[in-house]
């Protein structure tokens, strides 16, 4: 009797955990399908190199992904460096006591702020307080703070897996500290910052909530060199904002799946890529 | 000599500026929430604000009651992780003690790209999936109901419906890491003690991996409770009490949607709005470092 009831729990139990774990991988394909279905009709090259006007009456998203670039082009140039300073301070220069706990503890609370957070400080400090206004410099520096921590941790994760004998080695050569940083460190955390920068890029094109009150929402394509150079301090949707207003206020839905498709490609290259470089330059599993 | 210690020096410096950026980025965002969040609060009152239910910003005489959205965000994250928590944590159980390599391997990377999935992706479908079979359910329910208001599908169901698929990838793959690693030790015991493969997963693994499971349910708890873009989407534009099939308004979806306009006052009580979340994510987060230290402790 016992091990019969035993038996039925036992198999509940299994069948439960069959059931959930199919529906997540359901889940994924069923989201990927849908959107290619829904979107790829409006995918061409028009929808992808034109603007969207009704004098033209062509339908595309060129400023927005000029304006996607842009802002990932900014963000990246401040926070890479910055990023990894801060992780080469942690593991290199500091030793462990309060400093160190305090800006451990800071990048973790960073980690767990959520992005309308971001945006509102955002809006608030580099929107109103510097003046700054609805522009895309305005939305890549709250998106600096966002993703510091993600490039942080990377590099710091990169840095542990340097041998001290590299370091002990460049010493004994008679190498200074910056030195050593610069010709053995650096070189040797190449992946894991690399790999933490596109896990940051994909971030940035996946965010919206962040964006929303700081870089505005045109979606005009800067006019030649000039327009390009003043394209930072000017309004800019993203892909990601631009299919959010589609989608709501705007009620363009073959736009909305458009910018879908164009989305959900790029994260898959994203995630492809940086799972192709974290296996290749992991050294603990090449052995 | 003195042009190599100068370079050592400059080093240094540069490196730890960089460092206490993230000190001066939260105390920055702690500042700024505090300094426009608590105006409002003076001027509306402290219970007028937090408590009351009106939320009629724009009226003759303006009600500035947020007490329904802070207990639709409160609502839907308690349901959604009490959802999401299950799923998750089975999913996990299947990843690291049932599946294969392959098998396990696919799982893992389905669950990562779901976790890159930006957020206004599941907001489109569910905007196109999920609201229209709400709204055929609420119409069924509802039928011949004159006091309840229809809300075409754009509800807390939905909703908490999103949230659970949003917060499932933070669970199973911290859920996942912790039960990996459980010492095989244990397994091997209790298997050899007599004990079926789900009561030693269910009686051992689980207990031995119980506080990387607790940290990845309060992970859950912060990404629920600070979604606004696909919950904007899905959750209706009204404020409202957290029921079923009523259209609300959250925390988060509360910003999103009137800070374009809002004016004066209005527009200070958003930051309050700002201001709670922000409290709310701050003890998450204390929680969560208490339940990191707790697993560390417990490895020792």
């Amino acid at each position: 009797m016992m091990t019969n009831k035993r038996r039925i729990i036992d198999f509940t139990l299994r069948f439960l955990i069959y059931i959930c774990s199919l529906f997540s991988v359901l889940l994924l394909i069923g989201i990927i399908v849908y959107v290619l279905v829904k979107g790829m009709s409006t995918i061409s090259i028009s929808f992808l190199t034109s603007v969207t006007s009704v004098l033209k009456g062509t339908v595309g998203i060129a400023g927005n992904i000029v304006n996607t670039i842009i802002i990932i082009l900014i963000t990246m140039v401040i926070a890479i460096p910055i990023g990894v300073g801060s992780a080469i301070y942690l593991n290199e220069y500091a030793t462990p006591g309060k400093v160190v706990t305090v800006i451990e503890y800071a990048t973790e609370t960073l980690t767990g702020i959520p992005s309308i957070i971001f945006g509102l400080f955002g809006m608030m400090f580099f929107g109103e307080r510097l003046g700054l206004g609805y522009c895309l410099l305005t939305g890549s520096l709250t998106l600096i703070i966002m993703v510091l921590p993600l490039i942080t941790r990377n590099t710091q994760e990169a840095l542990k897996t340097v041998p001290d004998s590299y370091r002990n080695g460049a010493y004994g050569l008679g190498s200074g500290k910056w030195y050593m940083i610069r010709t053995i460190l650096l070189p040797s955390a190449m992946p894991g910052i690399i790999t933490g920068a596109i896990l940051a890029i994909g971030r940035i094109v996946g965010e919206s909530a962040a964006l929303l009150f700081t870089a505005g929402s045109a979606k005009m394509l800067p006019k030649g060199i000039k327009g390009l150079m003043a394209k930072p301090f000017q309004s800019g949707g993203t892909l990601t904002i631009q299919m959010y207003l589609s989608a709501t206020s705007e009620g363009d839905f073959d736009t909305a799946f458009g910018i879908a498709v164009v989305l959900l490609i790029v994260v898959l290259a994203i995630n492809l890529v940086t799972k192709a470089l974290t296996k290749h330059f992991d050294v603990t599993r090449r052995e | 000599m003195k042009k190599k210690a100068f370079i050592e020096k400059t080093a240094r410096t540069i490196f730890v500026a960089c460092a206490v950026v993230a000190i001066f980025a939260v105390c920055g965002i702690t500042l700024y929430m505090f300094i426009k969040g608590a105006p409002a609060l003076m001027e509306v009152g402290v219970f007028d604000l937090l408590f009351k239910n009106i939320w009629k910003p724009t009226a003759d005489t303006p009600y500035y009651g947020i007490g329904y959205i802070v207990l639709a965000s409160i609502v839907g994250t308690t349901t959604s992780v009490l959802l999401g928590v299950p799923i998750g944590l089975f999913t996990a159980v299947f990843i690291s003690e049932m599946a294969g390599k392959i098998t396990g391997n696919v799982e893992r990377s389905a669950i990562e790209l779901l976790a890159a999935i930006p957020s206004v992706i599941y907001g489109l479908i569910g905007m196109m999936v999920l609201n229209p079979l709400m709204f055929g359910l609420e119409q069924k329910i509802f039928a011949g109901d004159t006091t309840h208001q229809f809300t075409g599908g754009a509800n807390m169901l939905s909703a908490i419906i999103v949230l659970t698929i949003m917060i499932l990838p933070t669970v199973i793959s911290v859920s996942t890491s912790s039960l990996k690693a459980v010492s095989d030790n244990l397994r091997a015991a209790s298997l050899a003690l007599g004990a079926t493969k789900e009561q030693t997963i269910f009686k051992v693994v689980i207990p031995a991996a119980k506080s990387g499971i607790l940290t990845g349910a309060v992970l859950g708890i912060g990404r629920a409770l600070g979604e606004a873009m696909a919950i904007n989407m899905v959750a209706g534009g009204a404020v409202n009490i957290p029921l079923p099939f009523n259209s609300v308004r959250t925390l988060t979806t509360q910003i999103v949607s009137e800070m374009g306009y809002a004016q004066g006052l209005h527009r200070q009580v958003l930051f309050t709005v700002g201001l709670v979340l922000y409290l709310f994510i701050m003890i998450v987060n204390y929680v969560l470092l208490k339940a990191r230290k707790a697993g560390v402790d417990n490895d020792d």
